[in-house]
């Protein structure tokens, strides 16, 4: 992995910004409002310690300590029919206090309300794994250990799950180039082909940009296709789709566009 | 001596052709190019279709394949991603020569819009591409006219001298 450095200027500035702009602020509310939430927030504040509460777009969200988080799940689960665990993973907040912020959305289906659980981690850190209290978490885990390399202690299968295994990085972080780092850029050609091939087969041409209208194979203007490497000229005349050579093909019928029959109605 | 006395030398008499074995080796490849069945995204859709009954690729001697053992053409239809990098060289290296491929769509070309790190700009730096097709995703007709102009490269080789077998390096 490449050494952090601060990415926060790294996209372009826009030409005008408002001095006297507001960033909008989903609004929370206070936990008292929805009696549901009350007493599932009372329940949890008996056994452990909650930072932060408040209900936003009517779901709850909860800040507890990052060592209770697999007996407050146990909890909800168990006493307060927070029965699911429907997503759980990393937010990227390295740049501003090098930490990271992990979050378990839970669904209860007989309250009909959902809870999010949260709490910080060091970068570094490992988090407590919940996977033998949620199947789901299984995969959940191993992906937040793929995008953002936390590691879920007590995991039975702490591997990556979307890139390879001989990955190296973990691409959702903040620091991580969306285009790839040069690891990324080199993968498939050191894997398949070794280090040497790079000179050969050359870098990866990423120039959204490129338009060249008389590239080497001319794949982008059908009817006008040259065989590779053929000489280009400026003023080419139009060619009319010829599907056969002249001359015919052995044992296949030319085609012939006025003995053949054109279908107009679609909806023959 | 056959009783109903045909002549042998009148056109369409006997179904005997005068010809090369140039030609008659050439209209065997072009015309039964088994396809390998390669969707990896939307473009195998389309790549479906094709093969369905409205569009018919039967009828051209296309035939889909599970294996690439039993395939002439690989029609790489959609996007590649780095981890399946390896895979589409080690089928490609499965495939007996002489062997043809297709980049079908605009993420096989190039990449497409998927200009990340996770996706493989173009197949043509993994295996030696023959045809590009642009679309996102190429209609049916599209692909029918690739293979026809596949076809056309086909029989445009000589089919006697040994072939070179094509490497990317």
């Amino acid at each position: 992995m490449r050494a952090y450095k601060p990415k926060d200027n790294v996209q372009a500035k826009a030409y005008y910004t408002d001095r006297y702009y507001v960033a909008p602020q989903v609004p929370k509310t206070p936990v008292d409002e929805d009696e549901v939430f009350a007493a599932d927030l009372a329940a949890i504040k008996e056994k452990f310690e909650v930072h932060d509460a408040y209900i936003q777009v009517e779901q709850m969200v909860v800040y507890i300590n990052a060592n209770d988080i697999y007996g407050v799940l146990e909890l909800m689960r168990d006493e307060l029919e927070y029965t699911q665990l429907s997503e759980m993973s990393a937010i990227d907040w390295i740049a501003k206090s090098n930490q990271f912020e992990i979050f378990y959305q839970m669904l209860s289906m007989t309250k009909r309300k959902r809870i999010r659980i949260k709490y910080f981690i060091n970068n570094g850190d490992a988090v407590q794994s919940v996977e033998k209290l949620f199947r789901s978490a299984d995969w959940a885990e191993r992906e937040m250990y793929d995008m953002f390399g936390i590691e879920a202690k007590g995991h039975p299968f702490m591997k990556r799950i979307l890139m390879p295994y001989d990955w190296q990085g973990h691409p959702l972080l903040k620091t991580y180039p969306l285009e790839g780092d040069e690891f990324a850029a080199w993968y498939e050609v050191d894997k398949i082909y070794g280090k040497e091939a790079r000179d050969i087969i050359g870098p990866e041409l990423r120039d959204t940009a490129r338009v060249d209208r008389y590239d080497s194979e001319r794949f982008a203007r059908l009817g006008h296709e040259v065989p590779r490497g053929a000489e280009v000229s400026d003023d080419d005349p139009e060619v009319t789709q010829n599907y056969q050579e002249e001359g015919g093909v052995f044992l296949v019928k030319k085609l012939d566009k006025e003995s053949s029959k054109v279908i107009d109605d679609p909806q023959r | 001596m056959a009783q109903h006395k045909v002549n042998y030398t009148q056109d369409g008499g006997l179904p005997v052709a005068l010809t090369s074995i140039d030609k008659i080796v050439n209209w065997g490849r072009s015309n039964s190019l088994w396809a390998m069945t390669y969707g990896l995204a939307c473009c195998g859709i389309e790549m479906m279709a094709a093969g369905a009954s409205r569009y018919d690729f039967d009828r051209f001697g296309t035939i889909f394949r599970a294996s690439p053992r039993q395939s002439d053409v690989m029609i790489v239809a959609g996007t590649l991603t780095k981890k399946h990098a390896e895979f589409i060289k080690r089928l490609y290296d499965q495939m007996t020569e002489p062997r043809w491929v297709i980049s079908m769509g605009s993420c096989a070309n190039t990449g497409g819009m998927f200009n990340t790190y996770a996706t493989v700009q173009g197949v043509d730096r993994i295996i030696p591409v023959d045809l590009y097709l642009p679309g996102c995703a190429p209609r049916p007709e599209t692909l029918q006219y690739g293979v026809m102009l596949l076809q056309k490269k086909i029989r445009a080789n000589k089919a006697g001298r040994a072939q070179k077998a094509k490497r990317l390096m």
